[in-house]
């Protein structure tokens, strides 16, 4: 849809390890500024490919294809000084247990001031008193005293909180968010994603979301990929695949998540759960969700069905329901 | 000093079936076998000696500082009084070997009684139990051993029971660490539900649950006897009517700048001996630790 | 630090000094029961070594040696002086025990500091190494080469290091605590302690450089699988300061402990160095004690080591406490 290239560009990408390849010719796109969801349920393979990004990937892991394009860069193939010059600066994570990411035996000013000292070259003391302005930043009631704090001390929240400071520190121009909310309260989730959502306007970031939980994208995302078993099933502005899901997963995913929109919460009818688990799309030569799959066609058992653009910017890989769609196409005369 | 790191929370296995696993599993450690094969060689020895060497090793039979290879009747030298240097290496490997295994049975047993006491019945007998393990590994052990070594009259005897003295608490620790947790699990619940006595609880019900780190620390802790035999006959601590390989290394300092010979040879009868024990306690734990060997 | 932090520390320090008291009371009473179990004393000893005494004699020796009281007053009356902080006096060396082993006491100290110095820095270094090659093949050569220290008696070392060292190299004197007469003064004296020094400690220090290292690289590999280490990465840190600000500071906290506890493992091994180097320390006092069954020097050697190794708790505690924000006094 944009005519600039995106700042983010992840195309063909596959993740292999010993004992499996968790993710397969994946790929989507991140336009400046723009908050893009990756949702999946755990296994799915979406915190695999936040973490290429990162190129943190664990050493038994090993990119077997595909290309990370990065703000004109190819992120693959840059030498490991740069990319940590890249790590922190210009892309940076946070990660899903505020618990345990942050080290307990520092103090979190001493945690966010080390990302200042070793991008921007502060001296200790100007990094000091960023540390501090951070914290008030992402709404640390009293970040005069909390710098000296040891993580321990804090709660979840304020931990998540600490964690977006260290991230947003060097200002970058992307922020990746690995299931921000998953281990908080659900009063404190909205409050993060509104935070994060602020920062990303107020600092120019684009923001990729990383969740397993559709209910949470309507109102923060701007575009939706939906992963299942390394794969992209489908991809769509928020809305549009909110209202008229296409890819049966996606289907299923939406109707076992509730939603945080009130409006519908009545009239979506029982939670409904998708029978089967994602262990089961293991050594399938079809499409990995035949097994759950309550649509699926003998030739879905075959060969993985092609991620087709049914419409512009809206990418489906399930050729039962894309049938569906095109006979719609050509019902309205297009 | 016997350290071996083991997981907190050993895993409580079904015995038969786990037995053999961890003896597949030790079996396809190449260093592992090698040194069980060592040790049995030595062993052997040991025991043939009065086979191999029939005189007495302390007994002069040839001309004095023969250095290893010079009389092919004497492979591997002759010391300052004309004993024979192999013989010694042979006798010697006699009394590391029964005091090494003795010393440990002996500590392992009265670490396993005090360690079980403590961490079954918990409370005051615990605090009192744990205080004396306090009290033990806060002295020194060598310089405790040496006191009770000198004051028990040097004899293979009084230096076993004093090697197991200053050894119990390493064991009782552990076995104290491992019943404070078996206590709670619901087998031992259970017994406790059938109306059986504490001591059928703690060596039938518990003891065998616990077993596997303490069989991994019970190796090392028999090479580690060997050390301490070792340096306390070094000292001219040792049972002055048998020869052992460090009274050989004692009598041979003296001759330190000529003959260092006799101060080498009985050393690396040692080191390879305590370095196969170390390499068997090391191969059993990742036996009987899988979770740890994973890590490796 | 602030005055949060120094008061929390101050608390573990209380804690400690409380438990050690009973420990104390119990190690001297037990040491000596211990020691009157020997067969024989001092007075037989002088009196085997001169080899004429009379009875008569001798029940003068033990008079004024006090060692013909009953048993509960001999204990009563040490304590008694050990109240007073004198550890007696040792009728052997005619002097007080005290004066005696501090004499001896700082020869030991400068010995273990610098083996526990080894120790440590070798074996973090060699343990850090082994992690962050895990499975590879300098972490499997690491791997024998710290089992064969853990393997090889001290004293052995010793000697095998004075033939290579001292007779065939001639860089290292083979035994004493300095040059005899050699009337050195400033650096010139520092340097020829030094040098008497590297062989002994080395010896003393092998083994632990085993165990240290053992333990690094299981801590290591622990923490490295923690989050924040990924964290750590995240932000764009080198390998090697995500290594030493973020994994050895958590790594280090079980080797603290652990370095507390084997010190009196070290102290007992410097007995049989000391015998090997002939280093005038605690460790041969306490071998000469024994066997002139001079027991005040001995119960003072025996308490005085319990103490070093309760002191080295202590600090290690306030160490862990210091290095480990998470521990509060219960």
């Amino acid at each position: 849809m944009t005519t600039a290239a995106p700042l983010l560009d992840v195309a063909g990408l596959t993740i292999q390890f010993p004992t499996g390849t968790p993710v397969i010719d994946f790929g989507f796109a991140v336009a400046e500024g723009e908050t893009v969801a990756v949702v999946g349920e755990s296994g799915s393979g979406k915190s695999l490919t936040a973490l290429a990004i990162m190129r943190l990937l664990p050493r038994s892991a090993k990119i077997a294809a595909g290309r990370i394009r990065f703000a004109g860069r190819d992120l693959l193939a840059l030498p490991e000084p740069e990319m940590r010059r890249v790590r922190g600066r210009e892309i940076a994570m946070i990660f899903q247990e505020p618990m345990t990411s942050l080290n307990p035996v520092l103090t979190v000013g001493r945690q966010i001031a080390e990302v200042l000292r070793l991008h921007e070259g502060l001296s200790a003391e100007a990094a000091r008193t960023r540390s501090i302005e951070l914290l008030d930043l992402v709404r640390v009631a009293d970040p005069h005293r909390r710098v000296d704090d040891y993580p321990h001390r804090l709660s979840g929240g304020m931990r998540q909180r600490v964690m977006i400071a260290m991230a947003v520190a060097c200002r970058p121009h992307l922020l990746i968010a690995d299931e921000p909310t998953t281990a908080l309260d659900v009063t404190i989730q909205a409050q993060v994603l509104d935070l994060l959502d602020r920062l990303r306007r107020d600092l120019g970031m684009a923001l990729v979301l990383i969740t397993h939980d559709l209910g949470i994208v309507g109102q923060w995302a701007d575009r939706v990929v939906v992963m299942y078993a390394g794969r992209r099933a489908e991809e769509a502005e928020a809305g549009i695949l909110l209202d008229d899901p296409l890819h049966p997963y996606t289907r299923g995913l939406l109707a076992a998540s509730p939603r945080l929109d009130t409006s519908l919460h009545y009239t979506a009818g029982p939670l409904r759960e998708i029978p089967g688990s994602i262990a089961s799309a293991i050594a399938q030569p079809g499409c990995p969700f035949v097994p759950r799959c309550p649509l699926a066609l003998p030739s879905c058992r075959l060969k993985p069905p092609p991620l087709e653009e049914v419409r512009p910017g809206r990418f489906v890989a399930c050729p039962v329901t894309t049938a569906g769609e095109r006979a719609d196409a050509v019902a309205v005369g297009r | 000093m016997a350290i071996v790191e083991l997981a907190p929370e050993a895993p409580v296995v079904a015995p038969a079936v786990g037995t053999w696993r961890a003896l597949r599993a030790f079996l396809r450690n190449p260093a592992a076998v090698i040194a069980t094969l060592f040790l049995l060689l030595v062993t052997l020895i040991a025991i043939a000696a009065p086979l191999i060497y029939p005189e007495d090793p302390l007994s002069m039979v040839a001309r004095p500082f023969l250095w290893p290879g010079q009389n092919p009747k004497f492979p591997l030298g002759s010391d300052s009084l004309g004993r024979d240097v192999a013989a010694g290496l042979v006798w010697g490997a006699r009394i590391s070997l029964v005091i090494g295994i003795a010393a440990m049975a002996l500590g392992v047993t009265i670490g396993i009684v005090v360690g079980a006491t403590a961490g079954y019945f918990g409370g005051r007998i615990d605090d009192a139990l744990v205080r004396l393990i306090e009290i033990f590994q806060t002295t020194p052990s060598f310089l405790m051993l040496v006191v009770l070594v000198a004051i028990a009259e040097p004899r293979v005897e009084s230096i076993t029971v004093a090697i197991a003295l200053v050894t119990w608490p390493t064991i009782a620790r552990l076995v104290r660490a491992e019943f404070r947790s078996l206590r709670e699990k619901d087998f031992v619940t259970a017994a406790r539900g059938l109306g059986y006595g504490h001591a059928r609880i703690i060596f039938i019900e518990i003891l065998p649950n616990a077993l596997p780190p303490i069989i991994v620390t019970s190796s090392v802790i028999v090479a580690s006897a060997i050390l301490m035999e070792s340096a306390l006959s070094f000292m001219g601590l040792g049972d002055p009517n048998r020869i052992s390989w460090g009274s050989m290394i004692g009598a041979g300092r003296e001759m330190l700048r000529t003959a260092w010979y006799l101060t080498l040879i009985p050393g690396i009868a040692i080191v390879l001996t305590v370095l196969a024990l170390n390499l068997i306690g090391d191969a059993l734990n990742d036996a009987l630790n899988p979770r740890l060997s994973a890590e490796r | 630090m602030s005055m949060f932090e120094s008061r929390r520390l101050l608390r573990v320090l209380r804690r400690t000094v409380v438990q050690a008291v009973p420990t104390v009371l119990g190690i001297v009473v037990l040491n000596f029961l211990l020691l009157q179990l020997a067969p024989g004393d001092a007075a037989d000893v002088m009196a085997g070594e001169s080899g004429a005494a009379t009875e008569e004699g001798m029940a003068m020796l033990r008079r004024q040696f006090g060692i013909d009281l009953p048993l509960l007053q001999q204990l009563m009356a040490y304590l008694g002086n050990l109240a007073r902080l004198s550890l007696g006096f040792s009728p052997r060396y005619g002097m007080p025990v005290g004066e005696l082993i501090s004499q001896r006491l700082p020869s030991t100290l400068m010995l273990m500091g610098l083996a526990l110095v080894i120790a440590l820095a070798v074996g973090i270094a060699l343990g850090t190494a082994m992690a962050m090659t895990a499975g590879r093949w300098p972490d499997r050569v690491i791997s024998v080469i710290s089992l064969i220290f853990y393997s090889v008696p001290g004293f052995w070392i010793g000697l095998m290091l004075i033939v290579l060292f001292s007779v065939k190299l001639g860089w290292l004197p083979s035994g004493g605590q300095e040059t005899i007469g050699g009337g050195l003064a400033g650096f010139d004296m520092v340097a020829d302690r030094l040098k008497h020094m590297i062989l002994p400690a080395t010896s003393l220090a092998l083994f632990y450089v085993a165990i240290y290292s053992r333990l690094t690289r299981a801590a290591v590999l622990e923490v490295a699988s923690q989050d924040y280490v990924r964290t750590a990465s995240a932000k764009g840190l080198s390998p090697l300061s995500v290594t030493v600000r973020h994994i050895l500071r958590n790594a280090l906290l079980p080797v603290t402990t652990l370095a507390g506890i084997h010190l009196g493992g070290i102290l007992g091994g410097a007995v049989v160095v000391e015998t090997v180097y002939s280093w005038p320390g605690l460790g041969r006092l306490a071998f000469e004690s024994v066997m002139r069954r001079d027991f005040n020097v001995l119960l003072g050697v025996l308490l005085l080591s319990s103490l070093l190794v309760i002191l080295a708790n202590t600090l290690i505690d306030l160490l862990q406490a210091w290095l480990d924000p998470r521990i509060e006094v219960r």
